[in-house]
C-alpha cells in the first residue's frame, strides 16, 4: 500500500516545487506550489517505477497529479483495479 | 466536413460568399501592404459571423464548432490573414462561452458581443516567458477600491490595433507563481496600448501583430471564473490547434488548386502530349491528403472527447493535439512548396493566376505560432508516459 510519505518523497525529489513539500497539506495544490507539467511527467515516471504500477491513459491528467492526496488515491485505485 | 444543421449550412454559405468575393479580392493587397483585412472583417461583422459561436440563449447564432472550423478552412483558401483574424477571435469567443461558469458579467458581455459584433484579440504571449503561454510575469495588482491593475509586455498582439476587446493572461496576484494564471477580459478603449515595434513579417502580414505594452485597470467581475490552466487545457490549446490547422489546410488546398489549374492549362495547350508537371502534381496530392486526414481526424477526436470534458485534460489528449499542430504546421508549407514546384516560374512570380508565394510565406508562419520545438519538447516528455498513442 503506497503511503502518503512515500508519495511525498517522490514529489520532493522530482516535483521541483518552489516550496518544501513538507510544508504542504496532503490536499494542497502541487501546481500552485510550482510543479510544472514537465516535472509532473517525472513524478509519474518515478511513481510507476517505485510502486511497480502503470497509470492508464485516462488517469494521466492534471487533476490526478494535483496533490499528494490525489496521487495517493490514484495509486489505490490502480492497485485495486489490478487486484 | 459535413454540415449538421440548416443553421450551420446558412452560416457556411455566407462565409463562402465572403471568402470568394471579399477576402479573395483583397488578399494580395492585404499581403503586399501588411494591412488589416478590413473589408473581409467588415463583411463578417455584417453577416454577424463574429457571434456565430455564441449560443442562442445569449442571442448568438449558435452554430456548431465543426462549422466554425470549416469556416476557417474556407476563409483560409482565399486569404490566410482574414482566416487567422477570424480564428483567433473565435478562440476567444469559445474560451468565454465554455468557461464563463454562469458569471453574469460574461453572460452580459456575450449579449453585447452579439449586438455590437465586437472583435476580440488576445494578449497571451509575454516578454520573459520564453514563449510559454502557461506562465506569466505580469500580475493583477490589487488597488484601493477593489479594482486591480496590470502592465504586460506583449511581444505580439495580433490585430491588437483593430480589436474592440482583449483577453489577457496574468498571474492572479503579485505573489502568485508563474503558472497561477487567470484570463481577464477588457475593452481596448479602457486600455492603454503602447506599440513597441513594427510589423513587416514574411507571411500572415495582414494579421498586423506588433508588440504592445498593455496597461489596464479591471474589476473582479472581468476575471474569467475558471483558472487559466483549465481554460488552456480544455479550450484554448486544442481549439487553437484545430482552427489554425484548418486555416493551414485551406492555404495548402488553394496552393494545390492553383497547381492543378496550371497543369490543366498546360494539358489544354497541347492535347495528347504528356505533361511532366502532372506527375509532380500527383506527388503533391499525396502530401495534401495526409494533411487533410490529420486535420479531419483531429476535429472528430475533439468533438468526441468534448462530450466528456475530463478526457480533454488527459495527457494522451494533450499529446494528440500538440501533434496535430506539429504535423499540420510542418506539412502545409511542404504542400505549398510542392505546388510551387509544379507551377515553376509562374508560381514563383507574384502576379499570375498560379502565384504560390503568398501561400508559401503564410504557411511558414505555422511553425512559429507557439514554437514547434517547444511542443516537440513537451511531447517528448508525454511520449515517455502515454500508454497508447
Amino acid at each position: 500500500m503506497p503511503s502518503a510519505a512515500a508519495v511525498r518523497e517522490i514529489v520532493k525529489e522530482h516535483g521541483r516545487l518552489s516550496v518544501d513539500v513538507e510544508t504542504l497539506a496532503d490536499d494542497a495544490s502541487l501546481y500552485e506550489a510550482g510543479m510544472t507539467s514537465h516535472a509532473s511527467v517525472n513524478v509519474m515516471l518515478a511513481l510507476e517505477d517505485t510502486f511497480d504500477v502503470e497509470f492508464p491513459d485516462d488517469m494521466l491528467k492534471r487533476s490526478v497529479f494535483e496533490s499528494v492526496a490525489s496521487i495517493s488515491a490514484a495509486l489505490v485505485q490502480i492497485e485495486s483495479a489490478a487486484a | 466536413m459535413s454540415v449538421s444543421t440548416d443553421r450551420d449550412a446558412a452560416f457556411l454559405a455566407g462565409i463562402g460568399e465572403i471568402a470568394n468575393t471579399v477576402a479573395a479580392a483583397h488578399a494580395d493587397d492585404v499581403d503586399r501592404n501588411a494591412r488589416f483585412p478590413i473589408e473581409a472583417i467588415t463583411a463578417l461583422r455584417e453577416q454577424r459571423a463574429l457571434s456565430a459561436f455564441v449560443p442562442a440563449e445569449y442571442g448568438g447564432e449558435g452554430v456548431s464548432f465543426r462549422a466554425i472550423a470549416t469556416a476557417c478552412f474556407t476563409l483560409g483558401r482565399r486569404c490566410g490573414a482574414t482566416a487567422m483574424v477570424f480564428a483567433m477571435h473565435q478562440i476567444q469567443v469559445a474560451t468565454i462561452v465554455r468557461h464563463l461558469e454562469g458569471a453574469p458579467h460574461f453572460e452580459e458581455y456575450l449579449r453585447t458581443l452579439v449586438a455590437e459584433q465586437r472583435l476580440i484579440a488576445s494578449v497571451t504571449s509575454e516578454v520573459g516567458t520564453g514563449g510559454d503561454m502557461s506562465r506569466s510575469v505580469a500580475a493583477l495588482t490589487p488597488g484601493a477600491d477593489g479594482r486591480s491593475s496590470f502592465e504586460k509586455q506583449a511581444p505580439t498582439v495580433s490585430y491588437g490595433g483593430y480589436a474592440d476587446d482583449l483577453v489577457t493572461t496574468l498571474r492572479n496576484h503579485p505573489d502568485a507563481a508563474p503558472g497561477e494564471q487567470v484570463a481577464v477580459l477588457h475593452r481596448t478603449d479602457a486600455t492603454t496600448m503602447e506599440p513597441t515595434g513594427t510589423w513587416d513579417p514574411l507571411g500572415m502580414r495582414g494579421t498586423c501583430s506588433p508588440g504592445f505594452v498593455v496597461k489596464a485597470e479591471v474589476g473582479a467581475e472581468q476575471v474569467l471564473p475558471a483558472p487559466f490552466s483549465t481554460i488552456a487545457t480544455e479550450t484554448m490549446v486544442p481549439v487553437s490547434h484545430l482552427l489554425w490547422s484548418h486555416i493551414w489546410l485551406g492555404i495548402a488546398t488553394d496552393a494545390f488548386d492553383r497547381a492543378r489549374a496550371f497543369v490543366r492549362a498546360a494539358a489544354r495547350r497541347a492535347p495528347g502530349e504528356p505533361v511532366p508537371a502532372a506527375v509532380k502534381l500527383s506527388h503533391v496530392m499525396t502530401q495534401l491528403s495526409l494533411l487533410r486526414g490529420e486535420v479531419n481526424t483531429a476535429l472528430d477526436e475533439f468533438l468526441e472527447a468534448d462530450e466528456d470534458r475530463e478526457r480533454l485534460s488527459t495527457m494522451a489528449f494533450a499529446l494528440h493535439f500538440n501533434n496535430l499542430k506539429l504535423a499540420a504546421s510542418e506539412q502545409a508549407p511542404r504542400v505549398c512548396q510542392g505546388a510551387m514546384g509544379v507551377c515553376g516560374i509562374v508560381g514563383f512570380k507574384n502576379d499570375t493566376p498560379f502565384s504560390i508565394g503568398r501561400h508559401l510565406r503564410d504557411s511558414m508562419s505555422a511553425s512559429l505560432m507557439v514554437a514547434n520545438e517547444r511542443l516537440h519538447q513537451t511531447n517528448a516528455g508525454l511520449l515517455l508516459i502515454a500508454k497508447e498513442v
